[in-house]
């Protein structure tokens, strides 16, 4: 936060209708997921909690989740055909409505997506005017925008990982926005998110998957890119 | 340079002392701030612009039907009919805003200008401008720029935002970028320009953000006209300077002191106004997922 508005937050986002929060953000939400899958998915079920769970199909919700998770970007008129498109190219949908999950935010998408022998569940919010937070990958507290350069690091909840990773990007010279670390217990799993200003090189993800500890690493460059 | 665009008082005096045109200063503005190139500016106005007359055309040639089936077409027949209210130039502005605006009901790509809600006022003007005084692609362009910067005033000292200021904030805050622009492509001068955006923020006043249903198309689809049609009119205004007495700084304090002080229930709630109709109530259940699943508490996510 802190940086001034843009020229083109006034003119702009260019955009599929209707609206910012109904499909820009959505779209951007779904983009992050396939990030964290890696690819797209064969199967998603997609559930739309509160004020979306009533909402998402007259606004074109659907479509614009549909068309994120084929890897269209929130300026892609093929949004529209997204149910054609997702036929085509084998992607299996469901899509269910929670009307009463007051502890989610009012426009909250929870994804169960499968690609392979690959799961992945994440919880995405949709602010409004296109911003989003993923509150949640596989269960650990995410709370990331996407807007910037994202770590997601799985890993051994072991003494020193968080002093070993933040020195790793120290020497990157990328600075880090934000930082959150959640674990399932004590000596169990931990993952960290990790937000950068700038991005670091392929050698460094390359030598932090290498690590023993470190389980998995999902590195989320743009997602708008 | 940091109170470049808080109000509009600030932004005049800062290009009087730095001898600086209004979009000139925008650019500064954009280059220091957010570290861009005056180029990719240049560039990435000349591709809003781009989609902004795509819009225009798309919606007067495709199908435009909403999947409520509210929105129908709506922009083809103001344009086709016969009989012109009062010119065929008035006729083509009120189409082409719903035209934009009716691509955005119908999940087509548009620029949120301010807000995807409002995204057929700056289309709807500045091409029916640029087709009566043949102006060049360059000055829209600037004309633009000098309406992100009244945007970003507005912004800053009241909100662009339908849920937080009712749709005041959203059509009401294009009509104003629109008219300034407008002003500012026919030679106004700053004062002008300035006294266009007060004239049309005091015709927008008090708009409160309805939506049937809480899609963006009924009201919002017209209103996106009937705010083109305030921003010529204010221009017109304007460029006679006829003066709004009230400063504009004054004008856009009003709209946040209204947007502040209006119910939740005419901002973007659908629960009040033409939202909570008859009618409207019955087009909502219509078109809202009925079937949606209440969960038992232990079900329900931690």
């Amino acid at each position: 936060m802190g940086t001034k508005s843009s020229v083109f937050d006034m003119i702009g986002p260019v955009m599929i209708g209707p609206s910012s929060s109904h499909t820009a953000g959505v779209v951007r939400i779904a983009r992050a997921c396939i990030k964290i899958l890696g690819g797209i998915p064969d199967e998603a079920v997609i559930t739309f909690y509160n004020s979306f769970a009533r909402t998402y199909e007259g606004h074109g919700s659907d479509l614009a989740i549909l068309g994120g998770l084929l890897d269209y970007k929130t300026d892609d008129a093929n949004i529209k055909k997204s149910f054609e498109l997702a036929k085509e190219k084998g992607l299996k949908y469901t899509f269910k409505s929670i009307g009463n999950a007051s502890v989610y935010h009012p426009n909250t998408i929870k994804l169960n997506l499968t690609k392979g022998d690959k799961k992945t569940e994440v919880v995405g919010e949709s602010l409004g005017g296109g911003i989003i937070n993923i509150a949640e990958v596989d269960g650990f507290h995410a709370n990331f925008s996407a807007q910037s350069h994202t770590l997601i690091i799985k890993a051994q909840d072991i003494s020193g990982a968080i002093a070993f990773i933040s020195s790793v990007i120290a020497q990157e010279k990328a600075n880090i926005a934000t930082m959150s670390v959640s674990r399932k217990g004590k000596n169990d799993m931990a993952c960290h998110v990790i937000e950068m200003d700038s991005g670091i090189e392929p050698l460094t993800i390359q030598y932090l998957r290498s690590l023993t500890w470190v389980k998995e690493l999902i590195y989320i460059p743009d997602i708008d890119l | 340079m940091s109170y470049l665009f808080e109000s509009f008082a600030g932004w005049q005096s800062y290009c009087q002392e730095k001898d600086l045109n209004l979009y000139e200063s925008v650019i500064e503005y954009e280059v220091t701030q957010r570290g861009k190139t005056e180029e990719s500016i240049w560039n990435n106005l000349d591709k809003a612009y781009t989609v902004m007359k795509e819009a225009v055309e798309t919606g007067l040639k495709e199908e435009m039907t909403s999947r409520s089936g509210m929105i129908n077409n709506g922009a083809k027949k103001v344009y086709n009919h016969p009989v012109s209210v009062l010119s065929p130039e008035f006729q083509r502005l009120i189409s082409r805003a719903l035209a934009a605006k009716e691509v955005n009901s119908c999940m087509g790509r548009v620029v949120a200008a301010p807000t995807a809600g409002a995204s057929g006022i700056l289309p709807g003007t500045l091409y029916t401008l640029q087709e009566i005084h043949n102006l060049s692609d360059k000055k829209i362009l600037e004309g633009l720029l000098v309406g992100a910067g009244i945007a970003l005033i507005i912004e800053q000292k009241a909100s662009l935002a339908g849920a937080v200021g009712g749709c005041q904030a959203e059509t009401g805050s294009a009509a104003a970028m629109a008219a300034g622009a407008m002003v500012y492509c026919l030679g106004g001068t700053v004062s002008q320009i300035f006294n266009a955006v007060a004239i049309t923020i005091q015709c927008m006043l008090g708009l409160i953000c309805d939506p049937v249903a809480g899609l963006v198309e009924i009201p919002c689809v017209v209103r996106n006209a009937s705010a083109a049609a305030i921003a010529n009119s204010s221009a017109q205004i304007a460029l006679a300077d006829v003066s709004a007495v009230i400063p504009v700084d004054e004008c856009i304090d009003a709209m946040g002191e209204i947007g502040a002080n209006m119910e939740t229930k005419y901002k973007e709630t659908a629960l009040g106004g033409l939202a909570a109709t008859i009618t409207g109530q019955e087009i909502s259940k219509r078109v809202l997922i009925q079937d949606i699943e209440i969960l038992p508490d232990e079900d329900l996510p931690e």
